[in-house]
């Protein structure tokens, strides 16, 4: 007999009848189509490419080889990991007190159209949002207009053209995503927490340090998860900001598109940085609570 | 590999059986829109989409013309390649690759006696590529250089006539490099006295001095859309690669931009356009390559709102005005210094490409 043998309730699982076990996957099946025709197929066909020559076909491992034995072609996948660790860092440092001043201390009426207000960049297209940025930072930009203006510097400052630049659009960005997984983790907080442990004689400090922010790691790592991967495969920011004056690895893989079509080198680049995207993910799924988030 | 043993490798039966799959979605996905037999489907670059020069066309032989930009004739091969024979009509190419066309079957030959080409410049027919196998398969339709695009009010127009400027301490940090590889190799080539004609493997050392030199004094190295800002706004003074396709179009709005033919000289650059041996629509595609050819399509080609160029005829019907931005009247005299657009061979492209990445990541 099993374990369950006495109980008069049948187990959820084994209850549903027949019949109702079609519903399910006829509910998931557009969406697995859907990832199965626009993701695995294309991956697939991704895969075989980088396994094949540019010049005459056949099976080749050089385009994986070429990585690991050009230091330019390194140095983007380093450039683009230290640019990515940035934003995510500063993200998460402006992005956690914003949500935390929205959900605590906006009232409860006006959190709706702060969040909106918030949000409100995200409504404007992610490549005119780079080329604004461009026009802020450029040397007759309001910045360096409002410095050299005000004579606190002589010299407008490069800050156009920069990977100081590239940061800034993608913190922009970035930080909003941020605040919206934080906040809805901050709002999801029972206030009992807070309570217990002001009951027990925490103060505020400590209480934030040992109880609040421990209960809204899941949605700081699931924002800074998603600003990893959107970041690390961006194209547009750096391009627009960076002036080229470093390559990142979606650039990379763009320049072995353009004139010659090496597609099996730009799978296999790709590939690589999805691995890496994989390790990112495998490093911080034990936080990855994303229906907590 | 020839065609058949490439056949024969299960890579590539995977690869094409992916393919199909991909082509056969593609056309479920895109049945509703698909374009009319009747239309003409062209591959161009930006200058093409103007409503400008495209609807004339269209209203004269009740055509609509569906155009795809791309940018990179490997790019625009794959569109190709990713698509059905007969998908499309005529295509815009760098008049160097047009032999890449022909290598891989997709032109038709052109009927010459039906094309001004005794109109053009002599110097952008380009027969040593757009002829192969004594066959017409592309006719230069626009043309112009590489070479140093300048604010005439920020520098000294006298340093403009020598590259020597461009790595100079005068204008450090005032330069931008147009980021393509092959014209400003080859404006480094002529920086360095080689003809851009006769670059090898052995060269580059040289060259990539030459480029980290230039990259030492860039603010940037941007695409087309970023250098002209950076041009046009003032972020920088100098554009080393740039030209008649940067200045001409800003002329009204920034007549302080202009560009010099250096001593050392310039990379000649021009477009051609080409016919695909699967078009359904042949008859179509020659009447359109015609007007584009025609001096009024030329005229329309050359001041396109996307960028302005010279025209390849010699009888394009521009104003004076048109002829005075271009600096049509120079054109002998530029052409006679300007030389061609590098065109290595697979590998040493990729080599240069390569260098080029370097440049790049130097600090």
């Amino acid at each position: 007999m099993s374990p369950s043998g006495n109980n008069p309730l049948p187990r959820a699982g084994r209850a549903l009848p027949r019949a109702g076990s079609a519903l399910p996957w006829a509910l998931v099946t557009p969406a697995l189509g859907w990832t199965l025709l626009f993701f695995v197929l294309p991956f697939i066909a991704m895969g075989f490419s980088s396994l094949t020559a540019h010049e005459g076909g056949g099976f080749t491992l050089s385009n994986y080889s070429q990585f690991f034995t050009n230091p330019s072609y390194w140095q983007a996948m380093v450039n683009s990991l230290e640019v990515t660790a940035i934003v995510t860092v500063i993200s998460v440092l402006l992005a956690y007190p914003f949500a935390w001043i929205l959900a605590e201390q906006v009232p409860e009426r006006w959190q709706r159209l702060a969040l909106m207000l918030a949000v409100l960049p995200f409504w404007t297209s992610y490549v005119v949002r780079s080329y604004s940025w461009l026009l802020v930072l450029a040397q007759n930009g309001v910045i360096n207009r409002a410095l050299t203006g005000s004579g606190l510097i002589s010299e407008p400052l490069q800050l156009a053209n920069t990977r100081f630049a590239t940061v800034t659009g993608f913190v922009h960005f970035f930080v909003m995503l941020l605040t919206l997984t934080i906040f809805a983790n901050l709002k999801q907080l029972s206030p009992s927490y807070r309570k217990a442990a002001a009951d027990l004689g925490a103060g505020p400090v400590r209480t934030f340090l040992h109880v609040v922010l421990p209960l809204t790691l899941p949605g700081i790592m699931v924002g800074a998860f998603l600003t990893f991967v959107l970041c690390i495969g961006d194209y547009i920011t750096p391009q627009i900001l960076g002036g080229n004056n470093e390559l990142l690895m979606p650039q990379l893989v763009m320049m072995q598109i353009g004139r010659r079509g090496d597609f099996p080198l730009a799978s296999a680049l790709s590939i690589i940085l999805m691995g890496v995207v994989t390790i990112a993910y495998l490093a911080c799924a034990r936080w990855l609570k994303i229906e907590r988030a | 590999m020839s065609a058949k043993s490439a056949s024969r490798n299960p890579l590539s039966i995977l690869k094409s059986h992916l393919h199909a799959a991909c082509a056969a979605t593609a056309l479920l996905l895109g049945a509703g829109s698909a374009a009319q037999a009747a239309d003409l489907n062209a591959l161009i670059w930006c200058d093409h989409a103007d409503p400008a020069l495209l609807q004339p066309f269209e209203e004269a032989n009740g055509v609509k013309v569906n155009v795809k930009e791309f940018e990179g004739t490997g790019a625009g091969l794959a569109i190709v390649e990713q698509s059905q024979p007969g998908d499309w009509d005529v295509m815009v190419i760098d008049s160097i690759d047009v032999p890449r066309g022909v290598e891989k079957g997709l032109f038709e030959p052109l009927p010459e006696d039906k094309l001004p080409l005794a109109d053009l410049f002599p110097q952008v027919k380009m027969d040593g590529s757009t002829v192969v196998g004594g066959k017409r398969y592309g006719i230069t339709e626009k043309f112009g250089y590489n070479t140093i695009g300048y604010n005439k009010t920020k520098v000294d127009p006298a340093d403009m006539q020598s590259m020597a400027a461009l790595t100079g301490d005068k204008y450090k940090g005032k330069v931008a490099i147009y980021d393509y590889y092959l014209p400003v190799i080859g404006m480094a080539a002529l920086a360095i006295g080689k003809k851009t004609a006769e670059l090898t493997e052995a060269d580059l050392p040289a060259l990539k001095d030459e480029l980290l030199k230039m990259k030492a004094n860039a603010k940037l190295v941007g695409e087309v859309t970023a250098s002209q800002t950076a041009l046009a706004t003032g972020e920088v003074d100098i554009l080393v690669g740039g030209g008649e396709w940067v200045t001409a179009g800003l002329a009204k709005e920034n007549p302080a931009l202009d560009f010099s033919i250096p001593k050392e000289g310039a990379v000649l650059w021009s477009q051609s356009l080409a016919m695909f041996k699967d078009s359904k629509n042949k008859d179509m595609a020659l009447k359109f390559i015609q007007y584009i050819m025609s001096p009024e399509g030329q005229a329309r080609l050359a001041t396109s709102s996307c960028y302005w160029g010279m025209p390849a005829n010699t009888k394009a019907a521009l104003t004076d005005d048109q002829k005075k931005v271009l600096r049509f009247d120079e054109q002998p005299g530029f052409l006679a210094r300007a030389q061609a657009y590098p065109a290595p061979s697979a590998d040493l492209d990729k080599k240069m490409q390569d260098m080029w990445t370097e440049m790049l990541q130097a600090k």
